[in-house]
């Protein structure tokens, strides 16, 4: 996994509650049995008119002049700046490769749905919970100053403006560790944990044996 | 000590590790695969080396792509083909047990589980999709999870999480005539909202909840996730232990009696302390339709789409105006005046035997309204599907003007060639109505099986209980 330490990038700001999957990634892309591939039809339903489907050329689809993407002032965006619980909905991990394939390396917004948020940390994206009302102030400052940048520093937990004002964010000791070091979590937990699963097995099969059936 | 939950009972049984921050290595005792969200999954463990830990813990169907007609024709969509056959490939290249597309047994995956008890009480369960949260109605930890923690499961055997905050939602007294498990889901949404369970595991408790059949449970528990909570969860009774006793992957013998004894523990105890508790009154609970593109966007059957201009939160004022511009409807219309055009009974909220006999009942000796284009019935399982057919059902509903299908996914996402067209308009028995989800351009409504089936009849909304 790639690591993640600092980044400072271009925000665009998708001013929109409760953004699902579906809308992330439709399902018709989810028919790939590929990880890559999925950044040009990320939001592909809002990004384009027309309808998309696996494996289309996307660079001459007409676009919707409307969606915020489209807009040249947020060309290159690596930041995606939204509302409460983005990413609801279905489990699908094509939702972060989608984000991550199309170039953004951090989402920032007050709430998170549960397993988008820790699908994301497995694929080096990052989502920063920050409160509401910062949330809205910075929806405010990317409105009105293009080129709006944010730096987002994970060994410091903190983002930071392009005033040099600091919003502490909070994220799991274990997460950020993965994070940073761009570990493989599998890697790790057969390495450090292997003889803790085994003596765990051997408890549980005394205790609830018709767990573990016979193949 | 205080008491403990059920939730913090089965957490304390898996646990693995405590790694001190409030995240430990829980132990999974179960994995159910589909072809959409497992491919990566085994190529990870294919380029890494890697073995499965426990293959026998595993589980596969394909469920999402199939095609919903004749099951002797080859698959038509080629990209539905290769997902479906790479399933099958990776299978038997790890030795994992597939019902595949022409197994009896084959089904929506949270259908299948719980009817062949694959999913037993007390157990932790995952699989790669949310609503997983289904398996939860038999006393069992179950929760959906991404791509890559479907291989860290299958190489482990385990998951690291951090433990949710509880949640007891109790939904005291008696339905009304005509009401049933999905509207007290819908009306617990439309009271919490989509949001309201993120980061918590919610218990489904009260004599409402106890008096339904595990299949009622099973929708309830299905739909934790549209309120946001990955896992909900319904403590162990007779009902439980009825449904369970003599499922194929059942314990017998000595064996069962010992796993009967234990599952008995698992409820919360009486003076357990949950972080957030909502009480409901089945009484007041009417049947609910959704309006809108968000499960919380619900109302009684008898209510109107409500105007964006009375909401006083303007974010939630936009994403209702944004709502219903995509949707085509006007502020004050009544939901009985809103033309349909499709019926979908369908998918792992409702397309169990009982679902399936409700709408029946509803249907029998009637016709789909002359404005419905197409009106599906797709059958949660194989064997749901074989039941209904052995009870007549399939008869009633062809009769009356509905296909009846080959189970799967079907309508509910559309990823198989049943979807809706730009701007239909669809009451359905699933459980999402995003934008796009059934089609793109199309408009889902939500509704319980005998709702909808009356809607069919009808060609719109009407409240059964008149
Ligand atoms: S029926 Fe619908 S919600 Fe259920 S697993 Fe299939 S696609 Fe998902």
């Amino acid at each position: 996994m790639e690591p993640f330490s600092e980044h400072t990038g271009l925000v665009a700001p998708l001013d929109r509650s409760n953004v699902d999957t579906d809308a992330i990634i439709p399902k018709q892309f989810l028919k790939s049995v590929k990880r890559t591939g999925f950044g040009p039809y990320l939001f592909d339903e809002w990004r384009y008119t027309d309808r998309g489907e696996p494996g289309m050329d996307c660079t001459h689809r007409p676009r919707n002049p409307d969606f915020v993407l489209n807009q040249e002032r947020y060309e290159g965006a690596t930041v995606l700046l939204t509302r409460d619980n983005f990413g609801c909905g279905s489990s699908r991990e094509h939702a972060p490769w989608a984000l991550k394939d199309y170039g953004f390396r951090a989402i920032v917004a007050p709430s998170f749905a549960d397993i988008f948020y820790s699908n994301c940390f497995k694929n080096g994206l990052l989502p920063v919970v920050l409160d509401g009302g910062v949330v809205e102030q910075l929806f405010q400052e990317v409105e009105a100053e293009p080129g709006y940048r944010l730096t987002i520093d994970l060994p410091a937990q903190q983002v930071v403006t392009p005033r040099g004002e600091r919003f502490l964010f909070e994220v799991d000791p274990f997460r950020k560790r993965m994070l940073l070091e761009g570990l493989d979590e599998i890697g790790v937990t057969l390495e450090e944990q292997s003889e803790a699963i085994q003596a765990y097995e051997q408890r549980r099969k005394q205790e609830a044996p018709w767990l573990f059936p016979e193949p | 000590m205080t008491g403990r939950t059920l939730y913090d009972k089965l957490w304390d049984s898996h646990v693995v590790t405590e790694y001190g921050d409030g995240s430990a290595l829980l132990y999974i005792d179960r994995q159910l695969l589909h072809e959409v969200t497992s491919p990566q999954a085994f190529e990870g463990l294919r380029l890494a080396g890697r073995k499965p830990w426990r293959v026998a813990s595993n589980l596969a169907v394909t469920d999402h792509n199939v095609p919903t007609t004749d099951r002797s024709e080859p698959v038509t969509d080629p990209v539905s083909r290769v997902q479906i056959e790479t399933l099958d490939r990776n299978c038997a290249d790890f030795g994992v047990l597939e019902f595949g597309m022409r197994d009896p047994r084959q089904g929506i995956v949270h259908v299948v589980g719980p009817e062949q008890g694959t999913t037993l009480p007390g157990m932790t369960l995952v699989c790669g999709d949310s609503h997983t949260s289904t398996h939860g109605a038999l006393g069992t930890l179950a929760f959906g999870v991404g791509t890559s923690e479907v291989e860290h499961v299958l190489a482990t055997q385990t998951l690291v999480q951090k433990k949710a905050r509880s949640m007891l939602i109790r939904v005291d007294g008696q339905l009304g005539r005509g009401v049933t498990a999905k509207d007290i889901i819908l009306a617990i949404i439309g009271r919490i909202g989509t949001a309201g369970g993120t980061g918590y595991a919610i218990e489904y408790g009260g004599e409402a909840i106890r008096n339904l059949s595990m299949e009622g449970r099973m929708t309830i528990c299905n739909m934790s996730i549209e309120a946001g909570a990955r896992a909900g969860m319904v403590a162990v009774d007779d009902t439980t232990i009825d449904y369970v006793r003599g499922r194929p992957n059942a314990p017998t013998g000595t064996l069962w009696e010992q796993a009967e004894a234990q599952w008995r523990q698992l409820v919360s105890d009486p003076d357990a302390v949950f972080d957030r508790e909502v009480v409901l009154h089945a009484d007041e609970i009417e049947p609910q339709v959704s309006w809108g593109t968000s499960p919380e966007m619900v109302a009684p059957v008898n209510g109107r789409v409500p105007n964006p201009f009375e909401e006083e939160d303007p974010v939630k004022a936009r994403s209702m105006g944004r709502a219903l511009e995509y949707m085509g409807l006007e502020p004050g219309t009544a939901l009985t005046e809103i033309p349909l055009d499709k019926i979908f009974i369908g998918s792992c909220t409702n397309a169990r035997l009982e679902d399936l006999r409700e709408a029946a009942a509803v249907v029998r000796g009637r016709r789909v309204a002359e404005s419905i284009r197409q009106a599906l019935v797709v059958p949660g399982s194989g064997l749901v599907k074989l039941q209904a057919e052995a009870e007549g059902l399939d008869r009633i509903f062809r009769e009356a003007g509905f296909e009846w299908r080959e189970p799967g996914c079907s309508m509910c996402l559309g990823m198989n060639p049943d979807r809706l067209e730009p701007g239909e308009r669809c009451a359905s028995t699933s459980n999402r109505n995003f934008e796009g989800r059934q089609g793109q351009g199309g408009r889902t409504h939500l509704a319980s099986p005998a709702m909808v089936a009356a809607a069919a009849v009808h060609g719109h909304f009407v409240d059964i209980r008149d």
